[in-house]
């Protein structure tokens, strides 16, 4: 097992993306450290465009994230309704 | 153009395709060679460019609509900081030192980075990679701007911020950072990608900006921790750039393995000593300190790299050869380098001191087989010497590294209590090195690495070991920006002002 | 070894001893004594005599050290380039072969008051 994981900023916007994570991800686990949100999940974290919107109640571009975003580990797959990291098995 | 307004908003996939491998063509009256002469000499072999692919899919004109939010989103920190006396928010002026080594060595590199994405975005031939690289290239001249803009609140009222430009150039700390991305940007387009978007990149640089802009945020430091988020949130594409990278390269030919396993090695040993002072920040410059070095090295360094590894070890990769050097070291480092710029503070465009008990306390208790055994006994003494009015100043200078360029400051990986002394000849010259995978990095290339400008030797070389006139030479004001923080003038100023800030008298 | 490049790559060496205005470097260091944080980098002339090197720049900056005050040059083991080696007290560090950039090395046994604790 490996941990893929993603960080981001601690502000309004991302605390309904970081909801909508721990939603889609039930073994993700949310380490809420100074000014920033870190992320961690065994091996593989799924991100939904659809899920961030029911949270929000607006439409919403997954490439929003890169405002926020301050880093990753795993490889990322992203198309138009979501967005994955992961490592191989 | 009557190109037809398309009824439905594209998909990534296919805008992606449309704005990026679109925009490529074939050269028709000069040959591929000439138009990409530099993509061949290092023995990478590609087959197939268009299998570059970027995870992200970002485009230009997504490119310039996020990036110009956080512009605008970072500005408005910056003016509010500077509105509201954020300098006096910090936790204690010693802070500041963790800035001036960042102003001093890491914005220059931001700036240099720009460079070699600029230049890397010519020369390779894929349309995707030139894309991805001119991004990164804009993204590295934005921090450094952003940086130096950020920065330039503290200049207003603080010493050491003021020749950054000199200090890059001439500092002897400083030529460490200088000199690695000198050889990153006088490779080849494919070492680069390995050595800054790769192992810099991806290895190594959350080590540098997460739990450094997380330890800002500690410190009360509200214009770092901006700029170090905005850039940082660039960050995770670059590492992702870097990631795709090694494995194009991977995927592309079989024969490409020993090549990029080679400069994995050299340019993670290149990357680990070039960060090595972020360890002193961490454990000892952030008056509030968020995590420390090994803590953070076990997060990024282990469970982070460790999985990358393993991840690469489908396509035959193992991990860099300094790896376990690299662990040994993890506990002492940030000791080894404090006790050293302590000693030389005469020469460094920053201020250092001498830790409290507390800072001794925490150190010990998170340090528990390395602090209190080795380095708790040479701090005591230099406390002692102080209290007899007699500051510790070592003016022998330094046997410096000449690959890495750092004072050979570094103990036997097996042994903390020998200095680990290697050396080698070639061509009749002598050459001395801090550690194994430094020598190992020299002894690959060596006619790159005598060319090296030492500025140790070059203290004696060029100035005849007049200490004044180097200090003039480096914009180093004695008696201003040097010594010890206690009884500085930064310090008489940040507790006069913050008296003043927070009473009516 | 060679450089990857597209034409031959020939590095000229830039801390050769006839750039150092008739002076060379020598590079000394105290055995397991670690409050000076890297060998001492010390500015000699070829003809300055080992006595000489010994008494006057390097004795001066070890002081620091509790153990400096104690040290008995006549008792030091030395080495050069990380081998055994005995000094000739009088005599050049040319004639001593101490050449540009040579590191010596010296040990005190029993001098341990900083030693890891």
């Amino acid at each position: 097992m490996s941990t893929v994981f993603i960080a981001l900023q601690a502000n309004e916007e991302t605390r309904p993306i970081i909801e909508a994570i721990e939603i889609d991800n039930p073994n993700a686990v949310v380490n809420r450290q100074p000014a920033m949100v870190k992320i961690d999940a065994p091996n593989r974290l799924v991100i939904r465009k659809e899920t961030i919107e029911e949270q929000i109640g607006r439409s919403f571009d997954l490439q929003e994230l890169h405002i926020n975003l301050i880093t990753l580990g795993g490889n990322v797959s992203e198309d138009d309704d979501s967005l994955t990291l992961s490592w191989a098995e | 153009m009557d190109m037809k307004v398309a009824k439905k908003k594209l998909g990534l996939k296919e805008k992606y395709r449309l704005m990026t491998r679109d925009l490529g063509w074939e050269p028709s009256y000069r040959t591929k060679d000439e138009v990409f002469p530099y993509v061949k000499y290092e023995g990478i072999k590609v087959h197939d460019w268009d299998k570059w692919e970027d995870p992200f899919r970002l485009t230009m004109d997504a490119y310039w609509k996020y990036q110009a939010e956080k512009e605008r989103k970072f500005y408005a920190i910056i003016d509010a900081h500077a509105q509201n006396n954020g300098h006096l928010n910090i936790t204690d002026g010693r802070y500041l030192s963790a800035l001036k080594v960042f102003l001093q060595a890491i914005s220059p590199g931001e700036y240099a980075a720009h460079k070699g994405f600029s230049r890397v975005g010519r020369e390779f031939p894929g349309v995707g990679t030139q894309v991805a690289c001119q991004m990164q290239a804009i993204d590295e001249i934005r921090h450094a701007q952003t940086q130096i803009h950020a920065l330039s609140n503290y200049n207003k009222y603080y010493n050491g911020f003021h020749a950054f430009a000199d200090a890059r150039d001439r500092m002897w700390y400083n030529t460490v950072a200088r000199s690695f991305f000198d050889d990153a940007m006088s490779a080849g387009p494919f070492e680069f990608m390995i050595a800054i978007g790769f192992s810099f990149e991806y290895v190594l640089t959350n080590l540098l900006f997460v739990p450094f802009m997380s330890g800002a945020a500690y410190n009360g430091d509200m214009a770092t921790v901006t700029f170090g988020f905005s850039a940082q949130s660039d960050e995770a594409r670059h590492m992702t750039l870097g990631l795709e990278c090694i494995k194009f390269m991977l995927e592309q030919d079989p024969d490409n393995l020993p090549i990029v396993q080679g400069w994995l090695d050299k340019w993670f040993w290149r990357g680990f000593r070039v960060l090595g002072l972020v360890s002193t920040m961490m454990d000892y410059m952030l008056p509030k300190r968020v995590m420390s070095w090994r803590e953070a090295w076990e997060i990024y360094g282990v469970e982070n790299g460790g999985a990358l590894f393993k991840d690469l070890a489908r396509y035959g990769i193992r991990p860099p050869k300094g790896w376990d050097d690299a662990e040994k070291s993890i506990d002492h480092m940030s000791h080894q380098f404090m006790l050293g710029l302590y000693q030389w503070s005469f020469g460094t465009s920053l201020h250092s001191w001498i830790p409290s008990d507390e800072d001794m306390d925490w150190l010990s208790a998170k340090y528990p087989t390395t602090f209190d055994k080795y380095y708790r006994p040479r701090w005591d003494h230099i406390r002692k010497l102080a209290a007899e009015g007699k500051q510790f100043k070592n003016f022998g200078l330094a046997k410096l590294c000449q690959t890495c360029q750092l004072p050979v400051v570094f103990t036997e990986p097996d042994d903390p209590t020998m200095s680990c002394h290697r050396e080698t000849s070639y061509k009749g010259e002598k050459y001395h090195f801090c550690s194994d995978g430094c020598q190992h990095v020299f002894e690959n290339e060596p006619e790159k690495y005598v060319q090296a400008w030492l500025p140790m030797p070059a203290l004696f070389r060029e100035f005849e070991g007049d200490v004044g006139a180097w200090m003039d030479w480096v914009s180093l004001r004695d008696g201003q920006d040097n010594g010890d923080y206690v009884g500085s003038i930064d310090q008489r100023n940040f507790e006069q002002w913050r008296g003043l800030a927070t009473s009516n008298t | 070894m060679t450089v990857a490049a597209i034409k031959e790559y020939v590095g000229v060496a830039r801390d050769r001893v006839e750039t150092f205005n008739g002076k060379q470097l020598v590079y000394a260091s105290w055995d397991h004594h670690l409050l000076f944080a890297a060998p001492f980098l010390l500015y000699a002339a070829p003809q300055m005599s080992f006595r000489e090197l010994v008494g006057g720049p390097l004795a001066a900056l070890v002081q620091p050290d509790p153990d400096g005050a104690a040290i008995d040059w006549t008792q030091v083991e030395w080495l050069k380039s990380n081998q055994p080696w005995t000094p000739d007290f009088d005599r050049s560090l040319a004639d001593n072969g101490i050449g540009h950039k040579d590191q010596i090395r010296f040990r005190t046994p029993g001098l341990t008051s900083l030693a890891a604790a």
